[in-house]
């Protein structure tokens, strides 16, 4: 090792939150006590440095090494394989191909088209340097050069809309707020991503904080405003940490702070913690909560950017909205205006998860289709399960069938088909998944977090939850059917606000599309995908088992018997209804009935 | 009381509105959960009233007026998780530590709570475990990752 060594080498490991808890750190420490050991007469001496989330959580931890500006990457490092890689490729020449990424890694990344992402997972997020280094902040530097008008007026020819749920034009909001009356005027972030399964903003603060900074300062000037909030997620600490820092770093270079750059615009920002309530994320209720109180939500018959958080002009956008604004400023409106539909522009990111084979976070351009997204960037079903439902839009959303894989995914198409952009949680659903389970899943969801103010959310969605695990547990009839639409209707239209309006929709896209499994379970009382347990029974097919006996070995109750090499039966008043045997077997003998 | 302890906090904190999240949180830190008398005395000082201090302590689920454990477990209940067992895990934990969700173990070593998705559904279904991240858990799994956390 002591041979000398003049190459540039840069190690990139992942941090985001995938990559920590699958061991980024102790990657990392590999990594350094191996390049110290290197003796090098290069200009930069081996380094090693953290990136934020790429978006590939699945393979984490996700290694690039850079050599002489060859990049080659790993999947799956751990400390001991470090010590491998750079033993045998950093200083051997010889690259580990057996643990690099494969082929479905080049498929999920060659469709997308990254624009917020792009410097998520290449920059150190930590490092307010490594941004101005790819001209991070130059877009603020000509923000302060225009007018408030004349920046207001890009956002809006861009087309950009909020990418948190609504889809509301954000030029139009932000003119709103400037032309309101009433001082000071708030900028405010919401990075209280509550939808489950949707995680973009934590890995937008988690891997490229400026970016989204950034925006909210150009998003100020626009406004008029000289004080901003971020109110991120508790549950988010890494997130938390990396904003913290990001704003220490802004204040240090000016970007925030008195007479920023000279000019004489101030502007800082504070950060408030949420503490584990979804309702917050609605616009009101986030405002409520900053004010000291349970984060309950208003009527919104005053809008927010006329009166919003301490009753004055409020202006909020989520993070990957803001995260959009300084591309527009730099490339201009009409190149923004240039991706996507005729009203949707720009890319969206998804977060792709559940019965999928590449999970992870994709950022595509509005008006590619679903078959796109689930099919080639994201690998398709995993074990040849067929495809039956996507979800979107979080537990305000709906589930879309088959037969919408090739319409284009917009906030208009999504709208019409009963469901919403939402967030952009995108949770596929395969033939094992049972679509009278999820509805209930996402309606207790609202149940629990909804915030009691109002009596047909708190009472409407309660009465739901209890006909739809009826339902599920076998005591459904087809009248629970009919009180399920009667209640949803109601809930609609006589909710305060988002959360109880959009509570129903889970129920009413499954009842729209997925009509024959409910009945299923209220006539014929079978659960078609053997999720429900009382409606439930496995048998092993003889002819197909083979006696391996794994799924006797693996039966938590010792339900299942038979020899070696015999076809093996399940006892069924032992059986408790877990799948285990069901998911084990390698040989589909085990069958659902 | 641990009146050191609270001014030391609340010393973190400018005199200005829009702080008493903020305050609870690091009480709940530290205390692992929000003691009465702690929460009286912070409302005389920054003059907030007892009962909207308790109305917003009672509100948020990361606010605690029991003792917690000193080790916090929280099961993921995201979608993603939902779709891929974490039920099981849950049964697995309670079954493991013989109490409920939203209980502490009598020893006070562990408490049991389900989390609304931490944003880690590549990793699902997901187990935190204080501030550690543990995915793909299988129920398996449970036991190894319980006696990490014994003494």
């Amino acid at each position: 090792m002591n041979a000398k060594n003049n190459d540039s080498i840069v190690i990139s490991v992942c941090t985001g939150t995938g990559g920590v808890a699958t061991g980024g750190y102790k990657v990392i420490d590999a990594f350094k006590e191996e390049l110290a050991k290197i003796n090098s007469t290069a200009k930069v001496g081996p380094r090693t440095h953290k990136v934020g989330c790429r978006g590939f959580c699945a393979k984490d931890v996700l290694v690039d090494v850079d050599i002489n500006g060859e990049v080659s990457t790993y999947q799956h490092v751990t400390a001991d394989k470090a010590r491998e890689i750079v033993s045998s490729h950093v200083i051997g020449k010889e690259p580990v191909n057996k643990w690099m990424v494969k082929e479905d890694y080049h498929n999920f990344h060659d469709k997308q088209q990254k624009l917020v992402l792009a410097d998520c997972g290449k920059i150190n997020p930590e490092s307010i340097d490594e941004y101005l280094a790819i001209g991070g902040y130059e877009s603020l530097k000509k923000a302060l050069s225009m007018d408030p008008e004349e920046i207001i007026d890009t956002i809006k020819k861009a087309g950009l809309r909020g990418r948190g749920g609504g889809g509301f034009p954000t030029g139009i909001k932000w003119e709103s707020c400037r032309n309101a009356k009433g001082n000071p005027k708030y900028v405010l972030c919401n990075a209280d991503e509550g939808d489950p399964g949707a995680f973009m903003d934590r890995s937008i603060v988690e891997g490229h904080p400026n970016l989204m900074l950034e925006g909210m300062i150009i998003g100020a000037i626009a406004i008029g405003s000289s004080e901003g909030y971020v109110y991120i997620r508790a549950e988010y600490p890494l997130a938390v940490d990396r904003l913290r820092l990001a704003l220490d770093q802004a204040r240090e270079h000016n970007f925030l702070g008195e007479n920023i750059l000279g000019s004489d615009f101030s502007f800082d920002i504070k950060i408030v913690l949420g503490a584990g309530a979804f309702v917050c994320g609605e616009s009101t209720a986030l405002m409520t909560s900053i004010e000291d109180k349970p984060g309950e939500p208003r009527p919104k018959y005053v809008h927010t950017t006329d009166k919003g958080l301490w009753g004055k002009p409020s202006n909020l956008n989520n993070v990957e909205t803001w995260a959009n604004v300084p591309m527009i400023i730099e490339k201009g409106a009409d190149w923004y205006a240039s991706i996507g539909t005729e009203k949707s522009k720009g890319t969206k990111i998804f977060s792709l998860v559940g019965k999928i084979n590449n999970t992870g976070l994709v950022e595509v351009p509005m008006g590619i289709t679903l078959r796109e997204i689930i099919y080639d960037i994201g690998g398709g079903i995993p074990k040849k399960k067929e495809f039956k439902a996507v979800q979107t839009g979080g537990p305000s959303g709906g589930c879309l069938p088959v037969s919408f894989l090739d319409k284009p995914v917009d906030y208009e198409n999504l709208y019409e088909a009963g469901s919403m952009m939402g967030s952009g949680g995108m949770v596929v659903l395969d033939e094992d998944s049972c679509m009278v389970d999820v509805s209930r899943y996402f309606l207790d969801f609202c149940k629990d977090e909804g915030c009691g103010q109002c009596t047909p959310c708190r009472e409407g969605v309660a009465q739901m939850v209890r006909i739809l695990t009826e339902i599920t547990e076998g005591k459904g009839s087809l009248a629970h059917i009919d009180m399920l639409e009667e209640l949803a209707q109601m809930i609609q239209d006589a909710s305060l606000c988002a959360l109880g309006t959009s509570a129903p929709n889970p129920v009413l896209s499954t009842l729209m599309y997925f009509r024959d499994e409910y009945k299923a379970h209220v006539v014929d009382k079978k659960c078609p995908a053997g999720v429900c347990r009382n409606l439930t029974t496995f048998i092993i097919d003889e002819d197909l088992c083979t006696g391996c006996t794994l799924c006797a070995r693996n039966c938590p109750a010792g339900a299942i018997y038979g020899e070696k090499k015999e076809p093996h039966f399940i006892e069924q008043d032992k059986c408790t209804k877990c799948r285990v045997c069901y998911d084990s077997c390698k040989f589909n003998a085990v069958k659902k009935g | 009381m641990d009146l050191k302890a609270v001014n030391e906090i609340l010393s973190q904190f400018p005199e200005e509105r829009g702080n008493l999240i903020g305050i609870l949180h690091e009480v709940q830190n530290y205390f692992s959960y929000l003691p009465e008398a702690e929460l009286r005395y912070i409302s005389k000082k920054i003059d907030i009233p007892i009962t909207q201090i308790y109305s917003v302590a009672n509100f948020y689920n990361r606010f605690s007026l029991a003792p917690k454990g000193n080790n916090q477990i929280c099961v993921c209940m995201g979608t993603a998780c939902h779709v891929k067992g974490s039920e099981k895990i849950m049964n697995e934990l309670q079954e493991k530590l013989q109490i409920q969700k939203g209980e502490t173990t009598e020893d006070l070593l562990f408490s049991l709570d389900e989390v609304r998705c931490i944003g880690a559904c590549g990793l699902a279904p997901a187990v935190v475990v204080n501030e550690d991240t543990h995915g793909l858990v299988k129920p398996k799994m449970v036991g190894k990752i319980l006696s990490k956390y014994k003494p």
